[in-house]
């Protein structure tokens, strides 16, 4: 299970500025009609990082040199609302992303971003502005987001993130894929299903 | 922390375990699945060798990925095409029962779902799609998942979740002609913000939402989510059993009383208790559409995009922000701004009374000859009902095309989209930028009655000068 616990990440970073930024925006729909998460990664921010004419966007963050390879993004207010569409999150997982922190998610996007492993945490307005401008500063030196202490370091800064209890224990564990959490559960599954009135027909 | 009320209730007896994350395991009665967050989940079933557990509680139809202009198959789409061929495939061989285009009860998941009597009062729902919320309006728990949960499902008929706070949202006072269930939702929305449902069920009441129609209460909930509310719902009543009764899933006639019985059970106590309550006056409702990127930017049709000096500081970027992608001007009338493309269809407007309102007033009319118009119904059985009544005519004679059943223009993944900037009136849910296919397009949501309107005047007007005179 060691692999699977997300407990301490490290890395560059590259802020994403703007609130509000919807799965339509970090995965244009016309990029899931793939039927496999494969090449998610390629079309991550796809009509922001490059134009009608598919050449780089060369001013968009992702596409600076100073943020090349970054382990976390940095976001605004209500990342990823809109469609459920886990392709969001896929897409920024194999861009090479591990962690994504914002002032706040929506949240089926942080849902699934838990479910595959992506530990998403909240800071305040002010800690973000700090964080961001650190990164801007500083796009060459790592952020540490310690879990456990629910704290991001940035050189000398320390500040204070948030996760639910439930999600920090799912990351800490290597549990945040519930499938086997779930089959451990089968005749209580089974049970409820037994006492449902309308799975029962009625009968 | 709520109490007593639908949440409480239905999350109580569908809760299988508390697990080891702190997280509930909560059952699902019933699962809807589409062709575009389904097939990587069947994969990962067939790679794991697991089977489908409760075959028979899941469902499955196309919707996102179908063209509306011609539904011949194979698809010219390549892609669309495997998506359907996978989608047949995959429930074929886990033995999940599929709405094809063949069954003529194809359409958007969340149209046919309550359409065959699939969703029912006190269920828990769930379907890889953001407006599950739109079961809602029956008195369930509807979630939008993702792929990996689509999986869980598949896999265990449960889902983890974390528990939610429960905002009541009452609804009074008598909508005047002309304003809709879709205007007290996008002033929901304006009022409460796009994020103001973070954490929260939405349960919507109040005289106003008990008087409206099945059709009605479905518009509602299913932006809940454009509100942050992962799920809204609203308390099952006589009128809820009455669209059920009948419909092909629906309890049989003999069993029909002791449904209504438990239903009754799961509402809402007279004394539950709720995290926060909302009321919201529809008497002063005008048609209320939006102007900016996200469905919170909206104004009332006689109001002006605000200017950033008329709002919070906080909110001051994203008006400019807004106002750069649309190409307004701070201060400057919504009425008058004109539209290139009509859109009235989606799992929000596209079911039969959403065509009624719009034929209504299109009869007799033109379209202007500037404005492309489609109409989508969101199901074949839709389809067919309007063509029953003769809506089709009235709209082919107004100048306006009428499609197949799908989700069409709502979020361009089939050949319905806009192209460059062009303006769309939508009675869609979703203005973000780049979501109705083209990265500079521009969406304004509106009621369909709205929409069939501005298509008329080829720009944004008022409907209500169309039902006085």
């Amino acid at each position: 299970m060691e692999s699977l616990k997300r407990v301490h990440i490290t890395g560059t970073a590259v802020p994403i500025p703007g609130d509000d930024i919807d799965t339509d925006r970090i995965i244009p729909a016309r990029f899931l009609k793939e039927i496999t998460f494969e090449r998610m990664g390629e079309f991550l921010f796809y009509d922001v990082r490059f134009d009608a004419s598919d050449n780089i966007i060369e001013d968009y963050p992702l596409n600076l040199p100073e943020y090349q390879n970054p382990t976390f993004l940095i976001v605004g207010q209500n990342f990823g609302c809109g469609s459920s569409r886990e392709h969001a999150p896929q897409a920024i997982m194999r861009f090479g992303i591990q962690a994504v922190i914002g002032e706040s998610f929506a949240e089926i996007f942080a849902g699934n971003c838990k479910a595959i492993g992506v530990p998403v945490v909240t800071a305040s307005a002010e800690d973000i502005a700090t964080l961001s401008d650190y990164v801007a500063k500083n796009p060459d030196q790592p952020l540490d987001l310690n879990l456990e202490s629910r704290t991001v370091s940035a050189g000398d800064k320390v500040i204070q993130v948030n996760i639910a209890d439930e999600r920090l224990s799912a990351f800490i564990s290597g549990t945040w894929d519930a499938s086997a959490l779930l089959k451990a559960n089968l005749d209580q599954i089974k049970q409820v299903g037994e006492r449902l009135p309308y799975v029962q027909n009625f009968a | 922390m709520s109490q007593r009320t639908l949440y409480n209730k239905v999350w109580a007896s569908h809760k299988v375990a508390t697990l080891p994350t702190g997280q509930d395991q909560v059952f699902i009665g019933l699962h809807l699945v589409h062709e575009v967050t389904s097939p990587q989940a069947f994969s990962m079933l067939r790679e794991k060798g697991s089977k489908v557990r409760y075959p028979n509680r899941t469902f499955a139809t196309m919707d996102h990925i179908v063209p509306t202009a011609n539904q011949i198959r194979p698809f010219s789409d390549q892609q669309a095409e495997l998506m359907a061929q996978t989608l047949a495939a995959n429930t074929n061989e886990f033995g999940i029962k599929f709405f094809d285009l063949a069954t003529a009860k194809q359409g958007i998941v969340h149209i046919i779902g309550p359409e065959l009597g699939l969703t029912q009062p006190g269920m828990t729902i769930a379907c890889g799609d953001s407006h599950t919320s739109t079961h809602g309006a029956f008195g369930s728990l509807a979630f939008g998942i993702g792929t990996t949960e689509v999986r869980d499902v598949l896999e265990t008929q449960t889902l983890s979740l974390s528990s939610l706070k429960v905002r009541l949202i009452n609804v009074t006072g008598e909508l005047r002609p002309g304003v809709y269930a879709k205007d007290i939702v996008l002033k929901i929305i304006q009022v409460l913000g796009v994020k103001g449902g973070i954490g929260y069920a939405y349960e919507y009441g109040g005289e106003t939402i008990r008087r409206m129609s099945m059709d009605e209460r479905m518009t509602i909930c299913n932006m809940s989510i454009e509100g942050g509310a992962r799920i809204g719902y609203i308390n099952p009543d006589q009128t809820t059993y009455d669209y059920i009764k009948g419909r092909e899933f629906a309890p049989p006639a003999d069993k029909f009383d002791t449904a209504v019985d438990y239903w009754n059970s799961i509402a809402s106590d007279s004394d539950a208790e709720y995290d926060d309550i909302v009321h919201i006056d529809a008497s002063s409702l005008s048609p209320v559409i939006t102007w900016g990127i996200t469905p919170g930017q909206s104004v009332g049709i006689e109001d002006k995009i605000p200017t950033p000096d008329s709002v919070l500081a906080e909110d001051r970027k994203s008006i400019e922000e807004a106002c750069a992608h649309m190409k307004f001007t701070p201060g400057q009338d919504i009425r008058g701004i004109p539209i290139n493309v009509a859109f009235v269809g989606s799992c929000t407007n596209g079911r039969i009374s959403d065509l009624r309102e719009a034929a209504k007033i299109l009869q007799g009319r033109q379209v202007a000859s500037t404005v492309q118009t489609i109409v989508v119904p969101g199901s074949q059985q839709v389809k067919a009902q309007a063509e029953a009544e003769g809506l089709d005519k009235i709209f082919e004679a107004a100048g306006a095309e009428w499609r197949g059943a799908g989700c069409s223009m709502c979020l361009a993944m089939n050949p319905d989209k806009l192209v460059g900037d062009q303006i769309s009136a939508s009675s869609s849910n979703r203005n973000f930028i780049g979501r109705q296919g083209s990265a500079t397009g521009r969406t304004l949501l509106m009621s369909p009655a709205m929409v069939a309107a501005a298509a008329i005047e080829g720009c944004v007007t008022d409907v209500r000068d169309y039902i006085r005179s």
